[in-house]
C-alpha cells in the first residue's frame, strides 16, 4: 500500500529505457496518459463530427457544444481577430481537461500535476504570443509594458513591474494549474488515509470529506482548463489588440 | 458519550499521520528531473499530433456541420414563411371570391324580386283594367236596364190596367188615354223608386 499521498505523483518507466543521444525519452506512465487523453479526445471528436445529421445524436452535441463553448470563450475575450488560433486554443482546452478528468479516476496518473507539463505548455503560448504580438505591431509592441496616463515620475517603476509581469505570466500559469492538481490529489489521498488509518470507528468522517472533495475536484478539474484556457486568450488578446 | 468518543478519536488520529504516512522518503516527484525530457518528449507528441488532427480533420467537420445545420434551418425558415405568405394569399383570395359570390348573390337575388314584383304589378294592372271594364259593362248593362225599366213597368200597367178594365167593366178602353195616366202617376211616383 502506497500510503505516501506523493508517492501518486511518481513518474516510473513502463517498458524498456529509450535514449535518444543524452536525453531519456522512455515511455513512462505520464506518456501513457497522455496518449490516453489524446486518443480519447480525437475518439470523441471524430465520432461527433461523422455524421452531419440536423438532429444531432448525443456525441454530436457533445463535440459541437464544446466547438461553439470554446468559440464563444474566443470571440468574447480575444475578438474576431483570434479566429486562426481556434484550433490551438481548443486542443490545449480539450487536452487539460481530459488530463485532469483522467486523473480523477482512482489509481491513474494526472499529468498536470507535473510543473514540467504545465510550464511547457505555458512556456510554449508565453513565446507564441510574444511572436504573434512583435509579428502584428512591430517593436511598437513595446508599448504594452507603457500603460497611458501614467504620471512621469511613477513611469520607471511602472515599466519595471509590468515587465515583472508580463515576464512571469509563464510561472503563475503554469504552477496555477500544477498547483491546484498537485494539492486537490494529495489532499485526496490524505482523507483517503485517514480512512484507513481510523477504521470501521472514525473513518466515516474522513470518508465523507473524501466523497465532498472528489465533487469538489472534478470541479477544479475543469475550472483549471478553463481558466488556462482563458488566460491563454488574454494573453493573446493583448498581442493582437493593443490597448495601451 | 459515543460521540466524544468518535470525535476523539479522530482528533489523536492526527497524531499518527506521521507513522501512517512515513512508510516512503518524501519530496516532490515533480521536481525530480529524471523524467522531465521524457514527459517534454512525450508532451510535444501527444499534443503535436492530437492538434494537427483536430485542426486538419475534426474541427473544420465539425465547424461545416454547425453551419449547414444553420443555412439549412434558415433555409426552412425561409420556406416555411413563403408557404405561410402563400398560404395568406390563398386565403385572401378565398374570403374575396365569397364576398363576391354573396354580392352576386344578393343581386340576383333582388333582381328577381324586383322582375316578379313589376310581372305582379304589370298582371294586377292588366285584371284591374279587365276588372274595371267588367265593372263598366255590368254598370252600362244596370244603367240601360234602370232606363227602360220604367217604360217597360208602363208597358205593364198599362196592359194590366187595359186587362182590369175590361174585365171590371167589360168595354174596351183607350189604351192613349190609360198611358197618359199611368205616365201622370210615374212620373209624380217616379222619383220614389227610381230616383238617384
Amino acid at each position: 500500500m502506497a500510503t505516501n499521498p506523493m508517492s501518486q505523483f511518481d513518474v516510473y518507466r513502463i517498458g524498456p529505457e529509450i535514449k535518444v543521444g543524452a536525453f531519456d525519452i522512455s515511455f513512462t506512465n505520464a506518456s501513457l496518459f497522455m496518449i490516453l487523453s489524446t486518443v480519447s479526445i480525437l475518439l470523441i471528436f471524430n465520432l461527433g463530427s461523422k455524421k452531419n445529421s440536423i438532429l444531432p445524436n448525443k456525441i454530436q452535441l457533445l463535440a459541437e457544444l464544446s466547438y461553439t463553448f470554446v468559440s464563444k470563450m474566443i470571440s468574447d475575450t480575444a475578438g474576431t481577430k483570434a479566429k486562426p488560433y481556434f484550433a490551438f486554443i481548443f486542443s490545449l482546452f480539450m487536452f487539460v481537461l481530459f488530463c485532469n478528468m483522467f486523473g480523477m479516476i482512482p489509481y491513474t496518473f494526472t499529468v498536470t500535476s507535473h510543473i514540467i507539463v504545465t510550464f511547457v505548455l505555458a512556456s510554449f503560448i508565453f513565446i507564441g504570443v510574444t511572436v504573434i504580438g512583435f509579428i502584428k505591431h512591430g517593436f511598437g509592441y513595446l508599448k504594452l509594458f507603457v500603460p497611458s496616463g501614467v504620471p512621469a515620475v511613477l513611469l520607471p517603476l511602472i515599466v519595471v513591474i509590468e515587465i515583472i509581469s508580463y515576464l512571469s505570466r509563464p510561472i503563475s500559469l503554469s504552477v496555477r494549474l500544477f498547483a491546484n492538481m498537485m494539492a486537490g490529489h494529495t489532499m485526496m489521498k490524505v482523507f483517503g488515509g485517514f480512512v484507513i488509518s481510523l477504521g470501521i470507528v472514525g473513518g466515516w468522517l474522513p470518508l465523507s470529506f473524501s466523497v465532498a472533495l472528489t465533487g469538489l475536484e472534478i470541479l477544479v478539474a475543469f475550472l483549471q482548463a478553463y481558466v488556462f484556457a482563458i488566460l491563454t486568450c488574454i494573453y493573446l488578446n493583448d498581442a493582437l489588440n493593443l490597448h495601451h | 458519550m459515543v460521540k466524544k468518543i468518535y470525535f476523539q478519536s479522530i482528533f489523536f488520529s492526527f497524531f499518527f499521520i506521521k507513522e501512517a504516512f512515513a512508510a516512503e522518503s518524501g519530496g516532490m516527484p515533480q521536481l525530480n528531473p529524471e523524467f522531465w525530457v521524457s514527459q517534454i518528449f512525450w508532451l510535444i507528441l501527444t499534443f503535436g499530433i492530437m492538434y494537427l488532427v483536430l485542426s486538419k480533420l475534426i474541427l473544420p467537420k465539425i465547424s461545416n456541420n454547425l453551419e449547414s445545420r444553420k443555412s439549412q434551418i434558415l433555409e426552412n425558415i425561409e420556406a416555411a414563411e413563403k408557404q405561410r405568405e402563400d398560404s395568406d394569399a390563398k386565403l385572401k383570395e378565398y374570403d374575396e371570391i365569397i364576398s363576391k359570390s354573396k354580392l352576386e348573390a344578393n343581386s340576383i337575388f333582388n333582381q328577381a324580386r324586383e322582375k316578379a314584383l313589376k310581372d305582379i304589378g304589370a298582371k294586377r294592372k292588366v285584371l284591374d283594367k279587365q276588372i274595371d271594364n267588367e265593372i263598366a259593362e255590368a254598370e252600362k248593362e244596370i244603367d240601360a236596364l234602370r232606363k227602360n225599366a220604367p217604360d217597360k213597368i208602363n208597358k205593364i200597367a198599362i196592359e194590366t190596367s187595359s186587362e182590369l178594365l175590361q174585365k171590371l167593366i167589360g168595354a174596351e178602353v183607350n189604351n192613349s188615354s190609360i198611358s197618359a195616366i199611368v205616365d201622370d202617376l210615374s212620373k209624380r211616383n217616379g222619383n220614389k223608386y227610381y230616383g238617384n
